[in-house]
């Protein structure tokens, strides 16, 4: 029971589901809004971070700086791959951009020079050297906790939750503007988008980038907060995770997004507490395969009974 | 070198091949994309390893025993779940969102009975078959043979049989085929055996020519598997085919050295993804799909 009601814990599934916002919020405006089945947007995260943390160290780029090339670089990758695979078929684009972001895996895996290859970024300044691309991060959390007079784990939420809670206002301003009407026009039906003279492949293209984006930041964060991390933290596993979250939350609204990634949140981290029979037969790695194949009957059951998500709605969009 | 690349390339590209043809039938008929193709396929190397290792019955019998075992998985699965999501008017997104939590369920509820810890079956370690200039151990010896059949067979099935041209009608256009007096639902019931069958030979086989293989073997193959289906063209099981084979000698043939140096082996499944964007770049549609506007 003691971690059950510890802050520390749950200050933790709180910034995890921060950063799985901000993630999948950009699944949000590329599908919810434009209709774009991206299963790689956990590549976009992997820019993010890998960008942020090889300026760092490398380059002893300033933090701030090295992260906004994290984001540009995200975008221009999103363009790159829309280029060529927009005009493919839905189907088909999905399994390209999965096809997009193991390459990309493979190559953080293989490249050690470049990205400390499968030993993660601890090895980023080279072999024997531990390295850190957080100190300057670290230092940042540390005036900000004592200027705010809480603890590092209390800031790091706020902070997170600043920034997610930003760029979900920011999202629903974008999608109340002609900008906004025309991406859902397009997902609605593209042919009669183009028939008004909108660059249809354009809007897709932008809304690729911009959710590109948001999953640099995530991964951003996500670098930050774990001080740590290596090519297997960008499986495909991540992007279906970002998915489910945006179908629990409800498609085609960007508010639900942060409600799908509380929910996912908790089903994630709550199953630890299942100390009671029959799940206290079970350790602690088995009591991890119990809680994927509930995340798994939760995405079979939402699309059973309730495939506009918790509180989406059959007006606005319902999951073809 | 060349031949023995020629031949890994081989073995690896009809496993592929299999299993992508197991998926596309599938495709055809109910446009599902079915993403836990690859835990079907781990589900029949386990039975396999059960039959195999456990039991000590020989390699070939435990494959044919895991092929009807995962094919019994597939028409269950089909009747508890994918029936009812369909007749609640599921498109695309649904099915293929259904198929990645079914994914997730089968691979853990593996791991959770089975153990994540690596497994071999029993096959003589020390049988090497020599053709030409190539070596092949003894299971990749198996494998290309079986493989080779499977093949064959299901050419045969599709081509030849009645069941293949209903299969074929149904892929074509359901509706029409329905009225046309085909019983849709077991030819469906029809494509999950084939489809299930298919799973399970594919499993064993990638088991066998991995030599040691954990809970993850299909999931890690699922995606060189989804760009044979894409290369070929979605739905067509001959394309799935040609798409599997090619995809496995491109992977090993890019490693030949005379090819500019070649590639860094553990670049192969890159080799496979680039393939397939190439291709898809030149040709939308896959090498065999329809062109559709859709």
């Amino acid at each position: 029971m003691s971690t059950i009601a510890s802050f520390g814990f749950w200050s933790f599934v709180g910034i995890v589901a921060g950063i799985y916002t901000l993630f999948a919020l950009g699944v949000q405006v590329q599908f919810g809004f434009a209709g774009l089945l991206n299963f790689g947007q956990v590549a976009f995260m992997g820019i993010g971070a890998y960008t942020m943390a090889i300026l760092v160290v490398k380059e002893d780029v300033n933090m701030w700086l090295a992260a906004g090339y994290g984001i540009v670089l995200a975008m221009l990758a999103a363009l790159l791959l829309g280029l060529p695979t927009l005009r493919l078929r839905a189907d088909y684009f999905a399994i390209t951009t999965i096809a997009f972001s193991e390459i990309l895996r493979y190559v953080a895996t293989n490249e050690d020079r470049l990205t400390g290859g499968s030993q993660g970024t601890i090895n980023l300044a080279g072999i024997g050297k531990a390295s850190q691309y957080d100190a300057a991060w670290q230092s940042f959390l540390d005036k900000v906790a004592r200027n705010l007079h809480v603890s590092s784990d209390a800031a790091m939420l706020i902070l997170v939750w600043t920034v997610a809670l930003l760029a979900v206002a920011m999202v629903s301003l974008m999608m109340r503007t002609p900008w906004g009407r025309v991406l859902k026009s397009i997902r609605e039906d593209e042919d009669a988008a183009a028939s008004l003279g909108k660059n249809v492949f354009l809007y897709k293209l932008q809304a690729l980038a911009i959710g590109a984006a948001l999953g640099a930041v995530a991964g951003v964060f996500y670098a930050w907060q774990f001080s740590f991390f290596s090519p297997d933290d960008f499986a495909p596993l991540i992007t279906f995770f970002a998915w489910m979250i945006v179908i629990l939350g409800g498609l085609g609204r960007a508010w639900t997004v942060p409600v799908g990634a509380l929910v996912f949140g908790v089903i994630f981290a709550g199953t630890r507490f299942f100390d009671f029979p029959p799940f206290s037969l079970l350790d602690s790695t088995e009591r991890a395969y119990v809680r994927l194949i509930l995340i798994g009957l939760v995405i079979i059951g939402l699309m059973l009974f309730r495939p506009q998500g918790i509180f989406g709605s059959r007006k606005e969009m319902v999951l073809e | 070198m060349f031949i023995q690349l020629l031949a890994n390339g081989l073995v690896t590209g009809s496993v592929i091949a299999l299993a992508a043809a197991g998926v596309s039938i599938v495709y055809g008929i109910l446009r599902l994309v079915n993403f836990a193709y690859g835990d079907y396929m781990t589900f029949g190397a386990f039975i396999a390893v059960y039959f195999n290792v456990t039991l000590e019955l020989p390699i070939v019998t435990a494959a044919i025993l895991a092929m009807l075992a995962t094919a019994l998985l597939s028409v269950a699965l089909e009747l508890v779940l994918w029936k009812p999501v369909r007749a609640r008017n599921a498109g695309f997104m649904s099915l293929f969102l259904v198929s990645i939590g079914l994914a997730l369920v089968l691979r853990h509820v593996i791991y959770l009975v089975a153990g994540p810890q690596p497994r071999t079956y029993t096959v003589d370690p020390y049988k090497v078959y020599v053709i030409g200039s190539a070596r092949l151990s003894g299971a990749q010896g198996i494998a290309i043979v079986v493989a080779g059949i499977g093949i064959l067979l299901l050419g045969v099935l599709i081509a030849k049989t009645g069941v293949g041209r209903m299969m074929r009608a149904l892929a074509d256009d359901l509706p029409l085929a329905a009225v046309s007096g085909v019983r849709t639902g077991r030819v469906i019931l029809a494509a999950w055996i084939v489809s299930g069958l298919l799973a399970g030979l594919a499993g064993v086989l990638a088991g066998l020519v991995q030599t040691s293989f954990n809970p993850q073997l299909g999931f890690t193959l699922l995606l060189p598997i989804f760009a044979a289906v894409v290369l070929g063209g979605i739905g067509s099981v001959y394309g799935a085919l040609v798409g599997g084979l090619a995809l496995g000698l491109a992977m090993e043939l890019s490693t030949w050295p005379e090819l500019g140096g070649g590639v860094n082996p553990t670049y192969k499944p890159v080799v496979a993804f680039a393939a397939l964007i190439v291709v898809l770049l030149l040709r939308p549609q896959g090498l065999f799909g329809k062109a559709r506007v859709v």
